[in-house]
């Protein structure tokens, strides 16, 4: 069921088209903003996804700083790398295996996925732990819609997510930066939460595969790192799932992995971040608890030290 | 006269001044593409990191010299102070760029300094560079004079590590390209105790 969160945010005007065609486009077709209506724009289908309310107030990154500053390291540890390398990556066909305590396990393709789901535009902030940030008008589905099709058991409590790993298509992945398949958990309730979206475009267009093509997750109140791309295997399991960045470091990357301001990561400072696409001379700003989110979701950690279980 | 000897007279032919106006030029146009798009979306850490690497670099060209000169007899020991003075420059202006533009705040700059180790690592390297740039002349070299002046002037050695380990901590992940310049650096500084020193007779 989509539409489970109401949001007090006014609507305000939808994002104009001209605003995050990139500007390479522009210049490129040589444009006055008499000839914007007859750009085609990027030769993707529209989606149609349903316009929602979510972060009506938040200004969106453009299409190209959200398709060009990527952290996709099956294509390379260079922020340039996905961009650069992704287009080898096939999503088409593209299937997922659900498994563990689901009623219907199962390989479910691309739109089996999709079908009965009801794709809504979601802007959201996107809180990297490297300190920067982005807002992103996805385009998905509540991952709740999801685990209630293939019918959640008794017993399941977290949810488990990997990655492909396709080493023909993914360069990076023939390097051992990490220890392959990249994989992500969430505890059921933050899965279940009307926040938290599986993700199959950007600004109701395609996912762009240095984004996560063809289906990726989305969880806004945690760093980007929790927000798996390129997913193949959803897990439903009793016992926490080990997640990439917490096996390699686990002082460092914690399950949770909430935005906190508070809790200092022995990397960068999380208490403030740099909105990309500010220039040269762009300041930072202070991080957000929970990256702005913290009304919808401090409930799920009551009584919990979010230090401690960071 | 050999090859060898025509290369060394010209080498030594090579003014400071020339390396000195050559070393303004990447840093500028690195400025002119950050403002202009060249760098990507995120400017800002794109300038920071390649200047860093360029400091990394130049250490290591500077570091070579010697075992340049050792292996090959090629000298060019004339051009090391201004090498060495350069790669001062550059680590200046990336631990400028951290300071004005990327961070920028003072209180969280300490924090960081203090806090990260990665930091305090690369802070260390810098520190140990400032006397070495600052005696880094003519006069400096007759007031010390020159056991006391090269005496001081290994921190250079330290500081090399210091910078390259900076380097790989920061790294997130395994990653191949820090831990190269890594092994580079150890190399040349063990070559200065292993290798037999025959041009030091020539």
């Amino acid at each position: 069921m989509a539409g489970r969160y109401q949001s007090d945010l006014t609507r305000n005007d939808v994002t104009p088209r001209a605003a995050w065609l990139n500007r390479r486009q522009l210049i490129a077709s040589g444009a006055s903003s008499l000839a914007l209506a007859s750009i085609a724009g990027p030769a993707a289908a529209s989606l149609g996804a349903k316009k929602t309310d979510y972060g009506q107030d938040l200004v969106p990154n453009t299409l190209e700083e959200i398709s060009s500053y990527n952290n996709f390291y099956e294509f390379g540890t260079d922020k340039g790398d996905p961009a650069r390398y992704a287009h080898m990556l096939t999503t088409e066909p593209w299937s997922v295996d659900i498994d563990g305590l689901v009623d219907k396990p199962g390989t479910y393709s691309f739109d089996d996925l999709l079908d009965g789901m009801t794709l809504e535009e979601r802007i959201y902030r996107f809180r990297c732990v490297e300190a920067w940030s982005m807002v992103i008008p996805w385009v998905g589905f509540e991952l709740a819609d999801l685990l209630e099709k293939v019918g959640v058991q008794d017993g399941a409590r977290y949810v488990a997510f990997e990655t492909a790993v396709r080493p023909d298509e993914m360069p990076g992945v023939r390097r051992p930066t990490i220890e392959w398949p990249y994989r992500e958990g969430l505890r059921l309730d933050e899965a279940m939460h009307p926040l938290t979206i599986v993700a199959t475009g950007i600004y109701d267009e395609p996912m762009p595969n240095q984004n996560g093509a063809p289906i990726r997750l989305v969880v806004p109140w945690k760093y980007g790192y929790k927000s798996i791309k390129s997913i193949v295997r959803i897990s439903l399991v009793a016992d926490q799932p080990e997640t990439s960045w917490n096996m390699l470091q686990p002082r460092e990357y914690g399950f949770y992995s909430n935005v906190n301001p508070n809790r200092d990561h022995p990397r960068w400072s999380q208490k403030t971040e740099r909105k990309i696409g500010g220039g040269l001379f762009s300041r930072r700003i202070d991080t957000l608890m929970f990256n702005g989110y913290e009304e919808e979701v401090a409930g799920l950690y009551e009584g919990m030290d979010l230090i401690e279980n960071h | 006269m050999t090859a060898k000897q025509k290369i060394n007279i010209a080498l030594g032919r090579l003014p400071a001044w020339l390396l000195y106006a050559t070393a303004v030029i990447p840093p500028v146009w690195l400025l002119y593409l950050g403002q202009t798009g060249g760098l990507g979306v995120e400017p800002i850490k794109e300038l920071e990191h390649r200047l860093g690497e360029l400091a990394l670099q130049l250490f290591i060209v500077t570091l070579a010299i010697r075992p340049l000169r050792d292996w090959s007899g090629i000298n060019l020991l004339k051009q090391r102070r201004a090498l060495g003075l350069i790669t001062f420059f550059y680590v200046t202006l990336h631990l400028l760029v951290w300071l004005v533009l990327d961070v920028g705040i003072l209180s969280e700059i300490w924090a960081d300094i203090v806090k990260r180790p990665y930091i305090t690592v690369g802070m260390a390297a810098f520190v140990l560079m400032i006397p070495l740039a600052i005696t880094s002349n003519n006069r400096s070299l007759r007031k010390m004079g020159p056991k006391r002046w090269k005496n001081w002037h290994k921190l250079t050695y330290p500081a090399a590590v210091l910078g390259a380990l900076h380097f790989v901590m920061l790294a997130k992940g395994f990653q191949i390209e820090p831990l190269i310049y890594l092994g580079i650096t150890l190399l040349l500084l063990a070559a200065r105790f292993r290798l037999p020193r025959k041009a030091a007779m020539a």
